[in-house]
């Protein structure tokens, strides 16, 4: 290996790397504000890239069937609720919210079916139909055991992934896709070809940091997420809702996730279950920010970006092996760095 | 249902076992085995997860890594299948081990999230070395055989199956209720509780951690010779949690419950792979996981229990008597009453810019009652978990009984001799009176692993329940010794804390705030039993917020305030010190 292919290399982890970032922050802030560590997060990505490929071939994408099922289920757990609860009048507001908000985007694409949008409409309506999924699933597999141990959770959400990536081959197929490239520009920095596509995906993570950044320091629910994560029984007792906080953690880190699926669907052919692993890498990195931190995640992400580069290079067989045993000594590190309460659970 | 049904359905069970494949089908003999080789693997995650609270998405490939080893041997290299288990055994063994001591350290969400990643490690090991067949697998797996005889029908692989496995649950049947597994049992809930009695709460999670993988390796050795072919795919991460599933499904506090789980799954999965093809011509490999996920978050949500513990309610508890009597558990050697027994010597702690105890001095005498007394925020909590080890000092030296126990382990100070109680009574609430208080005798007691599962500690064993009763009968709490600890309302719960500190033997007694919650009269019985206690010679030092109580019963009393110590003395001189009347009172009437 030359110095020329090292640098070919790290740009690739970095653009990869970044992408990560967006997931392990979208993970971070999920398990801060709920304690659910998001398992099912990748398949977002993965089904983000395969809506978006679904309308650059002028197909229905079967996203629209996923999210008029989780939407239905959805509705009809809060209508029950509210009927047992005897607040009937609450039902018109349940309706809007959990069945005509969630489907509007896919009317929309259902109704334009068969037309090729231009490039950014197909990506605004792409992330329009994916947002609701995070939050449906929120509601319909979480909501009824929130107060349950993390581990309980986190179970639930291994569990969730393999239905979701189940039912992903059954509504988008076993084909994999690659969507056309957003920018076709190549840049030549110091001798080194860097493509328009990886200073995108760079550009793109810095500015959804930001844009987090600013949530959490300047509008009224960023604070109240920010709160939230850091004492839950304290927020709660200032009025914030947990419920409500729950969903608008969902709702961020589902646009972290879609985002993060756009980028990735050119660089990367994605299948059904691709999420798992694109998921778990991020997860790697978000351990190395011991899943409290954005920045030292976002670091850590980049290097688990880089890791796979080099070692797809070294032995591609090898590649997904030599990324996950690296977790083992960063947990051997984080087990003497991490101050972590104990948590007591009642049995 | 009498005791007498509960016999009688076991044996009949038992005994349809025992002749199954002489009336069964082959096809149905084949289920049963395939049933018997996951009630392995679900058996140590009843262990792992059900009874020591460490989830693992990782057992499947535990179960791979003994397969792969068995297959290699005896496929690939030609050598005899029981080679083979001892290749597997010792691999699982030292993969897990290694695994183990590297991430079972994180505990909760994290151990469990490693074990995802690793596992994953495994599993595309085994679809990449050519050596291992790479993703077309090992064939051609020989059977096993036993005396000349090979065990190639399924009716004769079943019976060495099933044999094994009741043996396994027999073994691990009698470790739960042994010394280390009781330790074992304790352990859900934090390692606070069990360090305070000197068990290595690390150690402990480790060995467990072992045998759950050493369980899932026997399995993973009759599966390779059971379907004489290996493949990665059995083995991926959806396997682990059908696993998962199998042992919370059963009631994953209980061993029937991993055979329970693995027959419903197991059955349930065989029914879906009928039923699927006809509805879903096509996508039925899919859907199948779609199935299993969604039933098993429909379980987690509604009946997270599991179905032992549903039928659990109807079979009646066994009628138990007294523990036996038998002779005395080794004693430490106690300190002659009056000399120094532990010496505080300018102790300090900070936290951040806080400082919480600043330079604090004061000797503990053998055979005195001593309270450390303070207003809130005196910093006397800090001060007792500097003294048992729950906190490391800033600064300054602990000696006890000539040793220095400066800033050691909550389990070696207890190891000393040290015992405490908990300002919020910590107790295992599903555990019995007595085994709530045998964990207190952990240190006085040798037995592990081995002679636990195999019964070799009996002897041992009577004598530690011997004393435990009588600590039991010493508080007060002896007519129900085999009550739930969580169904005793707080006060007997401070009791029930205080037998167990006393079934440790301990030179020094430690109670954390032990009048706190108490009624009058539950103060002036608890006031009498220290007094006892200090007429036997018992050494107590006691941090208290009630002065009433403290004043007539304690020999010398230290009082902080701010962190520092205000003064020492009799409470007498104590109460006469205007300084201390200024710091409880906010000035001199």
């Amino acid at each position: 290996m030359n110095s020329q292919i090292a640098a070919i290399l790290t740009i690739d982890g970095i653009a990869s790397g970044a992408i990560y970032v967006l997931i392990a922050i979208g993970f971070v802030l999920i398990f801060a504000v709920t304690r659910i560590i998001f398992v099912p997060f990748g398949d977002v990505t993965a089904f983000t890239a395969l809506t978006l490929a679904s309308l650059e071939g002028k197909q229905l994408p079967g996203t629209i069937g996923m999210v008029a099922v989780l939407a239905a289920l959805a509705t009809l757990m809060e209508i029950f609720g509210l009927w047992r609860a005897d607040e009937l009048k609450r039902i018109p507001r349940a309706l809007f919210f959990y069945l005509v908000l969630p489907l509007a985007p896919a009317a929309v694409i259902w109704l334009t079916s068969g037309t090729l949008l231009p490039a950014a409409a197909r990506i605004v309506l792409t992330v329009a139909v994916i947002l609701p999924i995070a939050p449906l699933l929120n509601r319909i597999v979480y909501r009824p055991i929130a107060d349950s141990t993390v581990l309980v959770l986190l179970i639930v959400s291994v569990a969730l992934h393999f239905a979701l990536s189940g039912l992903g081959l059954l509504f988008f197929g076993p084909e994999g896709v690659r969507t056309e490239s957003l920018i076709d520009y190549t840049a030549i920095i110091a001798g080194t070809p860097v493509s328009g596509q990886a200073m995108l995906i760079v550009a793109s993570a810095i500015f959804f940091s930001f844009l987090l950044y600013l949530f959490f320091n300047y509008t009224l629910y960023g604070k109240a997420l920010y709160a939230t994560s850091i004492n839950r029984t304290g927020a709660r007792l200032m009025g914030i809702r947990p419920q409500q906080s729950g969903t608008i953690a969902f709702l961020v880190g589902s646009l972290m996730a879609a985002a993060s699926g756009i980028l990735i669907a050119p660089v990367n052919t994605i299948f059904y279950d691709s999420g798992f692993i694109i998921g778990l890498k991020a997860f790697v990195g978000a351990i190395i920010g011991g899943m409290v931190s954005f920045p030292v995640t976002a670091i850590g992400s980049a290097f688990v970006g880089i890791l796979e580069s080099f070692a797809a290079f070294l032995s591609s067989q090898f590649k997904e092996v030599i990324v996950f045993s690296v977790l083992i000594p960063v947990l051997l590190w984080r087990s003497y760095t991490l101050v972590h309460a104990e948590e007591e659970d009642d049995e | 249902m009498s005791p007498r049904t509960v016999t009688t359905v076991g044996a009949l069970a038992t005994l349809a076992l025992l002749t199954a494949p002489l009336f069964l089908a082959p096809f149905t003999v084949t289920l049963l085995n395939y049933i018997g080789v996951y009630s392995f693997v679900a058996l140590g995650l009843v262990l792992l997860t059900g009874t020591a609270g460490m989830v693992s998405f990782g057992q499947a490939s535990f179960m791979g890594v003994a397969a792969y080893a068995t297959a290699w041997t005896t496929s690939v290299m030609g050598y005899s299948p029981w080679l083979g288990l001892l290749l597997a055994l010792v691999a699982t063994c030292t993969v897990a081990a290694i695994l183990g001591a590297v991430t079972l350290r994180l505990g909760g969400h994290f151990l469990s999230l490693s074990t995802i990643a690793w596992g994953l490690a495994l599993y595309f090991s085994f679809g990449n070395i050519p050596g291992l067949g790479a993703h077309d697998g090992i064939s051609k797996v020989p059977a096993v055989s036993i005396f000349g005889h090979e065990l190639v029908e399924s009716g004769q692989i079943f019976y060495l199956i099933w044999g094994m496995l009741l043996l396994a649950m027999l073994l691990i049947r009698n470790l739960l209720d042994s010394r280390v597994g009781r330790a074992l049992r304790a352990l859900r809930g934090g390692n606070a509780l069990v360090e305070s009695f000197g068990v290595n709460a690390m150690q402990i999670r480790l060995a467990t951690f072992v045998v759950a993988a050493l369980l899932t390796a026997i399995s993973g050795w009759l599966y390779a010779h059971l379907n004489r072919f290996v493949s990665p795919t059995p083995f991926d991460v959806t396997a682990s949690i059908i696993f998962l599933m199998m042992a919370m499904i059963g009631g994953s506090g209980y061993l029937l419950g991993a055979v329970v789980g693995a027959t419903l799954i197991t059955l349930l999965k065989n029914y879906i792979q009928d039923l699927l093809p006809l509805i879903a011509p096509g996508a039925s490999g899919q859907l199948e996981i779609v199935v299993f996920a969604t039933l098993f978050i429909v379980f987690l949500q509604h009946a997270r229990n599991g179905i032992i513990p549903f039928i659990a309610q109807w079979i009646p508890e066994p009628v138990r008597g007294r523990p036996e009597q038998a002779g005395p558990l080794p004693r430490q050697a106690k300190p002659a009453t009056g000399t120094k027994l532990m010496s505080i010597d300018a102790i300090n702690r900070r936290f951040g810019g806080l400082v919480a105890v600043n330079d604090v001095s004061f000797d503990v005498h053998a055979g005195e009652i001593l309270a450390l007394i303070g207003p809130n925020g005196a910093g006397k909590t800090t001060m007792f978990n500097m003294i048992t080890g729950a906190l490391p000092p800033s600064g300054g030296r602990v000696t006890f009984a000539e040793k220095n126990i400066t800033g050691a382990r909550a389990f070696r100070i207890a190891d000393a001799g040290v015992a405490r109680t908990f300002q919020h009574a910590k107790l295992r609430p599903k555990m019995t009176l007595l085994d709530n208080v045998l964990l207190g005798a952990y240190g006085r007691t040798k037995a592990g692993f081995f002679s636990g599962a195999l019964r070799l500690d009996r002897a041992e064993e009577r004598r530690a329940r011997h004393e435990a009763m009588k600590q039991l009968d010493r508080v007060g709490l002896g007519d129900r010794p085999y009550e739930l600890a969580g169904n005793l309302p707080l006060g007997n719960q401070r009791l029930l804390e205080i037998a167990r500190a006393l079934a440790a033997d301990p030179i020094l007694l430690v109670l954390d705030e032990p009048a706190a919650g108490l009624r009058r009269q539950e103060k002036l019985a608890l006031a009498d039993l220290l007094r006892t206690l200090r007429q036997e010679g018992q050494t107590i030092l006691l941090v208290e917020h009630d002065m009433d109580f403290v004043m007539g019963l304690v020999n010398r009393i230290v009082v902080m305030d701010f962190g520092c110590k205000l003064c020492e003395g009799t409470p007498e001189t104590v109460r006469a010190d205007t300084r201390v009347q200024e710091a409880y009172l906010g000035g001199v009437a």
